[in-house]
């Protein structure tokens, strides 16, 4: 398992359209894939979930990947993380 | 024999409405409300199949969804297009189906419960957030959640409609009328709603007596009582008494054998007593009904409303499926002509933008939204000049109010011809295009616009109602949509003597044109076609076939200079009474 903090870079905050693309990215990989926040724990492949959490820029994250293909799942979406889900 | 004004002076069991469709029928009700979506909380029998019916709740949602962003797409901004996104994500997110699935197999409680009820439980998170916008996503969600929600209670809806059922409803929207008239409904009654609502206009041409109007009759009926529906005069009888039910069987005896009269005008043309030829059409919403346009007797079609498409189709049609459509409709028709309006569709229906339209009908609809929407446009465009191999299609434009509307939708279909060219593909090469005209501008301006295309089609609906400022839809002003109201006359002889000047056909193709009290009057302005529901299309021929063109020329001149519309309804009941001319509705 990894467990990764990631922060929210960008100024609109984890709107709509990155809760999507995480989804989506998640969705690629085997492994489970959590993010929790404000203590809750939600599932990182249902979009719903993901779109309870509130994360205005500024905010940490706590990511968790658990399976076989968990690195290269880690590496795909902090690295969307780090890049301010490509916008300003 | 008592007359129908006795019988109803009697009755107090009667509920009053707008004669909607013609006909009369006697059958039991069934209540179909949805102003409050009321969710079903009752056990399960069949979890196998109540989870089937998930499934597809879920793929017809997605489906709806699929077409709405289709539309949508060129005109939504990011945001908006996110949630859409977002929206069809949900119906797939392995997480919720998983728990609403194992719900219905523990609890064994209705899918459209379990449904709310987890989708709530995500939506309550959302509220109790301290971030504004995300108290807002509970919103969004609310239209995915209601929209899955709908289509497993529609599911249960139609499994409980039987044969001789009428539908009693506060409201119908195109798409409800279309889904309950594929179960064989025998009659429609709705609160809400005028004579040009959709759900008239589809009633009357699937031929299934309706009262529209009644304001509040959903509170007067229960589930299962028996009712009489009067689409000839409005009127409907709850729990008849026994006297009155004798009274309406002998009256539809006798309405099927005038029907049976009727057969003998359908191969002789609308020929009026001196000699001049009105060439009547047929209004086509539905593809089914091209029997029944066939069987009438009609110089061709019309008026054939393609936004009917989307609504029998959840998605969006291609271009292939379309050509299909066209192709079909254009070979049973031949020789007789096919007249294809673009899609009249409104922003509202579609939520194109963020903020939803203050004035949907004086907002992005008919050749606005199509030329906002290029790429719908030029699809529909290819498929109709495609499907033109028969050189018996025209197309016609909805909604153009200035001259630059029809240049530039010309300039699409010129480059839509160009295309077919490179690609090789055989069309109509003299592909005649026309306008309606709807909005008083167009009116105003015929002159100018006719020199631009090949026919005019007067829609009498969208006329009167934008000419006399009033909501047809709304029963609280619709006594102020006059057909016969000298205004809408005078408007009526300055569109056909202006276009005359250019030599342009013009047809008629609203509502008044089927109005057997109108008839007369639309001849003596000049109109030389009309085009209208089939099932009518006898009744007028009748009408016709006893007019004299001269009396009824000097009827319109005396029309046109009256007052009010009360006048002018005098003077043409007087001129059927001179003339000896019987109505349907005194004959029956």
């Amino acid at each position: 398992m990894i467990e990764k903090t990631v922060k929210i870079i960008n100024k609109a905050g984890l709107h709509t359209r990155p809760a999507a693309t995480i989804v989506k990215l998640a969705s690629k990989y085997k492994c489970e894939f959590y993010i929790a926040k404000d203590g809750l724990n939600i599932n990182g492949k249902s979009i719903i979930g993901v779109m309870t959490l509130a994360a205005e820029m500024g905010s940490e994250l706590i990511l968790t990947f658990d399976g076989e293909d968990e690195q290269l799942a880690c590496n795909e979406i902090t690295d969307f993380f780090g890049r301010g889900f490509d916008e300003p | 024999m008592k007359t129908f004004k006795q019988v109803y002076n009697d009755a107090d069991n009667k509920v009053h409405g707008i004669a909607a469709a013609p006909g009369i029928v006697i059958g039991k009700v069934y209540l179909f409300t949805k102003e409050k979506l009321e969710i079903n909380d009752s056990e399960v029998t069949n979890v196998e199949e109540a989870k089937s019916d998930l499934e597809e709740a879920l793929k017809q949602s997605k489906k709806e969804l699929t077409k709405v962003f289709s539309i949508a797409r060129e005109k939504m901004d990011a945001t908006r297009s996110a949630i859409f996104e977002a929206q069809l994500m949900i119906l797939d997110d392995p997480v919720l189906l998983k728990s609403i699935e194992e719900r219905i197999e523990k609890e064994k409680r209705q899918p459209e419960y379990v449904v709310f009820d987890e989708i709530t439980k995500y939506q309550d998170i959302m509220k109790h957030s301290r971030e504004a916008y995300i108290n807002e996503r509970a919103h969004d969600i609310d239209d995915i959640k209601n929209r899955i929600i709908r289509n497993l209670q529609k599911k249960r809806w139609q499994s409980r409609i039987t044969k001789d059922t009428i539908v009693v409803s506060d409201m119908l929207t195109p798409a409800d009328t279309l889904l309950l008239s594929r179960s064989n409904v025998k009659g429609f009654v709705t609160d809400h709603g005028g004579l040009t609502s959709h759900a008239a206009i589809i009633s009357r041409s699937l031929n299934i007596p309706a009262v529209v109007g009644t304001h509040d009759i959903t509170k007067h009926i229960k589930e299962n009582d028996t009712i009489i529906v009067d689409g000839f005069h409005g009127y409907v009888l709850i729990n008849p008494t026994k006297e009155q039910k004798e009274f309406f069987t002998s009256k539809f005896e006798h309405l099927v054998e005038l029907q049976k009269g009727l057969e003998e005008f359908k191969d002789k043309p609308a020929l009026t007593k001196d000699g001049r030829e009105i060439l009547l059409y047929a209004n086509v919403d539905v593809s089914g009904e091209i029997d029944v346009v066939v069987t009438s007797g009609a110089n061709g079609i019309g008026l054939y409303r393609t936004e009917q498409i989307l609504e029998e189709l959840s998605e969006f049609p291609t271009e292939d499926e379309q050509v299909k459509i066209y192709s079909n409709l254009s070979s049973r028709i031949y020789p007789n002509i096919l007249t294809i309006r673009a899609f009249d569709i409104g922003g509202d229906k579609f939520r194109l933008s963020e903020s939803t339209e203050a004035n949907p009908f004086l907002g992005l609809r008919g050749i606005r939204l199509l030329l906002e929407n290029p790429s719908l446009f030029r699809t529909q465009i290819r498929a109709v000049l495609k499907a033109s191999q028969n050189r018996n299609i025209r197309f016609m434009l909805p909604m153009v109010s200035t001259i630059m509307e029809i240049k530039k939708a010309k300039a699409i279909i010129h480059e839509c011809e160009e295309e077919l060219k490179k690609e090789n593909c055989s069309f109509d090469r003299h592909f005649k295009m026309g306008i309606m005209v709807e909005v008083p501008a167009a009116a105003v301006m015929t002159k100018e616009f006719s020199k631009e295309v090949d026919f005019l089609s007067i829609g009498t609906n969208d006329l009167i109602q934008y000419l006399m400022a009033v909501d047809r839809g709304n029963d609280l002003v619709s006594d102020l949509y006059q057909e016969f109201s000298p205004a809408v006359l005078r408007t009526i002889y300055h569109i056909l003597t202006a276009a005359k000047e250019s030599k342009k056909e013009v047809s008629f193709c609203g509502e008044m044109a089927a109005d057997t009290l109108a008839i007369p009057l639309l001849v003596g302005l000049g109109a030389t076609s009309l085009s209208m529901s089939p099932a009518t299309i006898p009744y007028a021929k009748r009408i016709i076939r006893y007019l004299n063109y001269e009396h009824a020329k000097q009827l319109a001149q005396d029309c046109l200079n009256c007052t009010n519309e009360v006048e002018v309804i005098r003077l043409i009941e007087k001129f059927f009474k001179d003339h000896s001319i019987t109505r349907t509705r005194q004959i029956i």
